[in-house]
C-alpha cells in the first residue's frame, strides 16, 4: 500500500469534507447546549465540543460496514459514523422516533444501519463489546474492523484491560480510539494516573500504538488508517491516543470554568487549538475554501438541525404502557 | 428408531453427561454457537460438562478463556451483538460476581433500551458448589441476585432431563439466560432423550402430587424434597411438590392453583432464604391467593450467615429431608404420631452418611 490512503495527500473536496463533519457536529451541539433550558431534552448531555476532530478523523478511516462503540460522550462518534441526526434528536427529547425509542436517552445513542453498534455509559464498559464484535468479525470471516472509542478515565478501569489482553492474545481486528482529555469529570489525569505513557499499556499487551494530536483531523484520520490497514491484514489491535480536550462541562450545556477544577489559562489555551478554527484556517490558506463556500456548509447544517428539532418536538412520545414491553427478546 | 421403541429403552446419563450432549447437539446444528469459559478446553473440562469439545469443535468454537470474567462477558455480549450465540461457563457462580457489570448493565438491557433492535442471545452456565468444605466463596448459591435483574431469565435444572433440555431452550432464547447448575445435580441421573429437544423456559414442574400442602423447591433442594415428600406418603400426608425451573421470568400459575387447593405452602431454597426465590413465590401466593391459605406459609433455606468451610460448622448448614419433612409435617394438620416415625427413620438415614459428600439415593435415577 502507497501513501495515497493518507489525508496528507487528500484532494481538496475531501479534506473540505471533513472540515464541513466537524463543523456539522460542532453545530449540532450547540444547539442541543442553546435549547437545554427549554427543558424538552429531559436527560443528561455529554457534549463534545471542542474534541470534534477525534470522532470525525478516526471515523473518517471506517467502513460503512465496520462498527464503532461509544460511551456517555458518543453524540460526536454517532455523528461522525453516519447515524442519523433526526434519530438522535428525538431521543434526547424521549419520542417514540428516537434511536431506542426513547429509552435510552443521549447516553445510549446507537444506529446499527450506519455501524454505530451501541453507547455504555458505565465508563470502560463499552470496549469488551468492540473486542466481542471483533471476535464475530474473526469467527465469521468478515473483513469488518470494530473501534472502541473511549477516555482517559476508561484506564483506570479493569475490564479495560482485560479487554486488551484478549484482543492482543487473539490479535482481533479492533482499534482501541483514546481521547486522553485529561480530566474524569472534575479530577485531572495527574491525580488519578501516575506519570507514565499511555501507550505503554499496548505494548504490555502486545499491540501496537500511535499518539497524534487529537485536535489534528488529518492526524487522526492518518493514524486510524494505518491502524485499520493492519488490524484488516490480521495484524491485530492498535491503541490511539489522541490528546484533544473538552471545552465545556463534563455533564451539561455550559462552560464551568468558574469551578476552578482547571489551571487557569488552560481553558483558553486550548480554545486557541480548536480542531474546527485551526484546519478552517489551514483550508483557507491554502485557498481550499473560503466564506462562501461555509457559508453554504452553515446554511444546509443549520436547515438539517431545525429539521430535526422540529421533528423530534412534533413526535409522540412514547405511551406509558409501552414501558414494560421488550423486556425480553 | 421409531420413538416407541426409544421410549421402552430409557437411557441414563447424569445431569453432567446430558449439559454436555446439549452443548454438541446445538454446536452441531447451529455454527454460531461457541463455549467460553476458563477450563472449557483443561483436563477436567468443566466438570466433564464441555469434555471433548474442543476436539470436536476445534479452539474457536471452545475457546480458553483469560482469567478475566468481566471482560469475557462483554466480549460475549459484543459477539452476541453481531449474531453470535455464545455459551459462557463459570467453575463457581462466584467467578460470575466479577461479570455482574457487563451482565446487568449490557446484556440484561440491550434488547429493551434498544428499542428491540438488539438481541444479545448468550447462556451463561454457573456451578453452585457444595460440600467438602468449599466454604464461603467457592459454595454460594446466588439465584435471586440473576433473577432480581429484569431481562435476564433465570433457570435451575434438578434433572438430568431438564439440564439437557433447559439447556437447549436457554441456547435457542435470543436474549441472555443465566443457568445455574448445582454442582450435586451434575451427579443425577435420570432418562435423557438422545433427541436435542428444547424445552421451553416457561415454568414449574410437579414431580410429586398430594393434596395436603403445596411444597415449592429449586434445584438441589427438590431432590431432598422428594426424599421427604416420598416419606410423608407413606404416613399419609399427601405432598404436591413442584420443582420450580424456572426462576425468571416466574410462572406462579400452577402453584397458586395448587395452594388453593392444600391451603398450605412450603418453598425450599438453595441459597439463603431471606430476600430469596422463595420469599418471592410466598409473596405472588399471598397476593393471589390469601383467602385459601390456612397456615403461614413457611420458608426454608439457608441461614443468615456465609457458608463456613469446617464440617462441624456447616452440620447445621444445609436444610436436609429430615428437616424439611418436619416442617411439612408441622405445618399440616395431622397428628404428629403419624409423621414422627417417618421423619425419624429418615433423620437416621441420613445421619448414616456424611454431610459434606452428595447422598448416594440421590444419584438416582430419577
Amino acid at each position: 500500500m502507497g501513501t495515497a490512503h493518507l489525508a496528507s495527500v487528500l484532494d481538496t473536496p475531501t479534506r473540505v469534507e471533513l472540515f464541513r463533519r466537524m463543523l456539522r457536529i460542532r453545530r449540532i451541539e450547540e444547539e442541543i447546549a442553546r435549547r437545554y433550558a427549554d427543558q424538552q431534552m429531559r436527560c443528561p448531555v455529554h457534549l463534545s465540543i471542542g474534541q470534534e476532530a477525534a470522532a470525525v478523523g478516526a471515523c473518517a478511516a471506517l467502513r460503512a460496514s465496520d462498527s464503532i462503540v461509544t460511551t456517555h460522550r458518543c453524540h460526536a462518534h454517532y455523528l461522525a459514523k453516519g447515524g442519523d441526526l433526526r434519530a438522535m434528536i428525538a431521543e434526547l427529547h424521549g419520542k417514540t422516533t428516537g434511536c431506542a425509542g426513547g429509552r435510552g436517552g443521549s447516553m445510549h445513542l446507537f444506529d446499527p444501519a450506519a455501524g454505530v453498534l451501541a453507547s455504555v455509559p458505565i465508563v470502560g464498559g463499552n470496549v469488551p463489546l468492540a473486542v466481542g464484535a471483533a471476535l464475530a468479525a474473526r469467527q465469521r470471516r468478515r473483513p469488518d474492523v470494530t473501534v472502541a472509542f473511549f477516555g482517559d478515565g476508561a484506564l483506570e478501569e479493569g475490564v479495560v484491560h482485560e479487554s486488551f489482553n484478549f484482543a492482543g492474545c487473539h490479535r482481533l481486528p479492533v482499534v482501541f480510539v483514546l481521547e486522553n482529555n485529561l480530566y474524569s469529570v472534575y479530577t485531572p489525569l495527574d491525580r488519578r494516573q501516575p506519570d507514565r505513557p499511555i501507550t505503554a499499556f499496548a505494548r504490555a499487551h502486545g499491540f501496537a500504538a500511535d499518539q497524534v494530536d487529537g485536535n489534528d483531523v488529518l492526524a487522526v484520520r492518518d493514524a486510524t488508517t494505518r491502524a485499520v490497514a493492519a488490524a484488516r491484514r490480521g495484524e491485530g489491535p492498535t491503541l490511539l491516543v489522541l490528546d484533544t480536550y473538552r471545552f465545556l462541562e463534563h455533564c451539561g450545556p455550559a462552560d464551568d470554568d468558574q469551578l476552578r477544577y482547571r489551571p487557569v489559562g488552560e481553558l483558553a489555551r486550548w480554545k486557541e487549538r480548536c480542531p474546527i478554527d485551526a484546519f478552517r484556517a489551514a483550508l483557507v490558506a491554502g485557498a481550499e475554501l473560503d466564506e462562501t463556500v461555509e457559508a453554504t456548509f452553515e446554511q444546509s447544517i443549520a436547515d438539517e438541525i431545525a429539521d430535526a428539532f422540529a421533528a423530534a418536538l412534533a413526535a409522540p412520545a412514547p405511551a406509558p404502557e409501552t414501558a414494560k414491553d421488550g423486556v425480553h427478546a | 428408531m421409531p420413538d416407541a421403541a426409544r421410549s421402552l429403552a430409557p437411557r441414563i446419563l447424569s445431569a453432567a453427561d446430558a449439559i454436555r450432549e446439549a452443548t454438541a447437539a446445538a454446536m452441531d446444528r447451529d455454527d454460531r454457537v461457541f463455549v467460553m469459559g476458563e477450563g472449557a478446553t483443561d483436563p477436567k473440562g468443566i466438570f466433564g460438562t464441555t469434555s471433548g469439545l474442543v476436539e470436536r469443535f476445534g479452539p474457536e468454537r471452545v475457546m480458553e478463556m483469560p482469567v478475566a470474567e468481566n471482560g469475557w462477558t462483554g466480549i460475549a455480549i459484543g459477539a452476541a451483538l453481531m449474531g453470535q450465540r455464545p455459551i459462557l461457563v463459570h467453575q463457581r457462580v462466584e467467578f460470575c460476581l466479577l461479570a455482574m457489570e457487563q451482565l446487568v448493565n449490557n446484556a440484561a438491557k440491550i434488547h429493551y433500551v434498544s428499542g428491540g433492535r438488539h438481541r444479545a442471545p448468550l447462556v451463561v452456565r454457573l456451578v453452585v458448589g457444595r460440600g467438602w468444605g468449599q466454604g464461603p466463596a467457592h459454595s454460594q448459591s446466588l439465584e435471586a441476585l440473576f433473577a432480581h435483574v429484569p431481562g435476564l431469565k433465570v433457570v435451575m435444572p434438578s434433572s438430568a432431563a431438564d439440564a439437557k433440555g433447559l439447556l437447549l431452550g436457554a441456547i435457542e432464547d435470543d436474549g441472555p439466560v443465566v443457568v445455574l447448575e448445582h454442582r450435586w445435580v451434575h451427579y443425577a441421573t435420570g432418562h435423557v432423550d438422545p433427541a436435542p429437544v428444547a424445552m421451553a423456559l416457561d415454568g414449574p414442574r410437579r414431580v410429586r402430587a398430594g393434596d395436603d400442602v403445596t411444597v415449592v423447591a429449586t434445584s438441589y433442594m427438590t431432590l431432598e424434597a422428594i426424599q421427604a415428600a416420598d416419606a410423608l406418603a407413606a404416613a399419609g400426608c399427601g405432598v404436591d411438590l413442584f420443582d420450580l425451573r424456572v426462576l425468571r421470568p416466574l410462572n406462579t400459575d400452577a402453584i397458586v392453583q395448587s395452594v388453593r387447593r392444600t391451603g398450605r405452602l412450603v418453598t425450599i431454597d438453595t441459597g439463603h432464604a431471606s430476600f430469596g426465590i422463595g420469599a418471592e413465590v410466598v409473596a405472588r401466593v399471598v397476593g393471589e391467593a390469601f383467602g385459601s391459605l390456612r397456615a403461614a406459609p413457611q420458608r426454608i433455606g439457608l441461614p443468615e450467615h456465609p457458608t463456613p468451610s469446617a464440617r462441624s460448622l456447616a452440620e447445621a448448614y444445609y436444610p436436609r429431608s429430615p428437616g424439611i419433612a418436619r416442617t411439612i409435617a408441622a405445618l399440616v394438620d395431622l397428628p404428629p404420631t403419624r409423621t414422627t416415625d417417618v421423619c425419624d427413620a429418615l433423620g437416621r438415614e441420613r445421619d448414616a452418611v456424611p454431610l459434606d459428600i452428595p447422598h448416594p439415593s440421590f444419584k438416582g435415577p430419577f
